[in-house]
């Protein structure tokens, strides 16, 4: 079964990029914010148009969803736009950078060199159904199913602990 | 219907991450740095996605769901270590948090 047609990947592509260009260049946080909303729902839509609907309506869920509520939230808490006087011109880095990029270059010819030579193959052709997705999780990788729930139990623990701490020595400067 | 080939979502995929480590090397404010480290993380589910749909195998989707998972612990905790460092500094530049210079 094929799913959408090719131009719909070019056109979710361009916004992608487009939108994520376009967070990293922004001054205020929340404007950036939205931008990268828009640019996790493009790439929602190239995950669907890549027949991989389940993986495209948990990036739309999770991450335009509950991760950017997060942030919405945090940046509320922070106060948005104080450092535009601290501008971004860190370019001293890149003296320290030059050798990395030197050999991740090279990294990177070598990976397209591969990827030339290697035989013409198309994406989005079928689509995988959550059922197939979900009988790999459950199935061959079920013990990674547990590490992850374990992993998001510490990050709960931690985000908590990070929390209460602030939150009492909120008190603390009240009373005190 | 014309088909896409692997090299291109590849690309695409490539080019969200350079933009994403080019955010993380530039911007100095922890929030973007955060936001750096989710485009990164959610262009290396884009290519474990892509890569799933070429061989037509469901473990690229697996992987994807492992990075979601990933990305969402981190998160919770980076935001709480952004309050955190808020709360103590008054400041989000991440060059200012120097406490361990020696």
């Amino acid at each position: 079964m094929a799913t959408l047609s090719a131009g719909a990947f070019y056109v979710f592509s361009g916004l992608a990029i487009l939108a994520t260009l376009l967070v990293i260049v922004q001054r205020n946080a929340v404007h950036a914010l939205l931008y990268l909303v828009v640019s996790f729902l493009a790439v929602a839509g190239l995950l669907f148009v890549l027949g991989a609907p389940f993986a495209a309506a948990l990036e739309v869920i999770i991450y335009a969803g509950a991760i950017m509520v997060l942030f919405v939230f945090v940046t509320m808490m922070v106060s948005p736009g104080q450092e535009a006087a601290t501008a971004d011109a860190r370019w001293g880095l890149l003296k320290a950078l030059v050798g990395p990029a030197a050999i991740a270059l090279l990294l990177i010819v070598e990976l397209g060199s591969v990827l030339v030579h290697a035989p013409a193959a198309h994406v989005g052709a079928d689509v995988i159904s959550p059922k197939e997705v979900a009988v790999a999780l459950f199935g061959t990788y079920v013990l990674g199913v547990e590490l992850a729930s374990m992993l998001l139990l510490a990050g709960l623990v931690g985000a908590y602990h990070l929390g209460r701490r602030m939150l009492q020595r909120d008190r603390e400067g009240e009373t005190g | 219907m014309q088909q896409v080939p692997l090299e291109h979502a590849l690309l695409v995929a490539a080019i969200l991450f350079g933009i994403g480590l080019t955010g993380l090397l530039a911007r100095r404010n922890l929030l973007f740095t955060l936001m750096s480290i989710e485009i990164l993380l959610s262009a290396a589910g884009l290519a474990f996605v892509a890569a799933a749909s070429r061989w037509g195998q469901a473990d690229g989707q697996v992987m994807f769901i492992f990075i979601l998972v990933m990305a969402g612990a981190e998160v919770s905790v980076g935001l709480a270590l952004v309050l955190q460092i808020h709360h103590a500094l008054k400041t989000l530049d991440s060059d200012a948090i120097r406490q361990l210079r020696g």
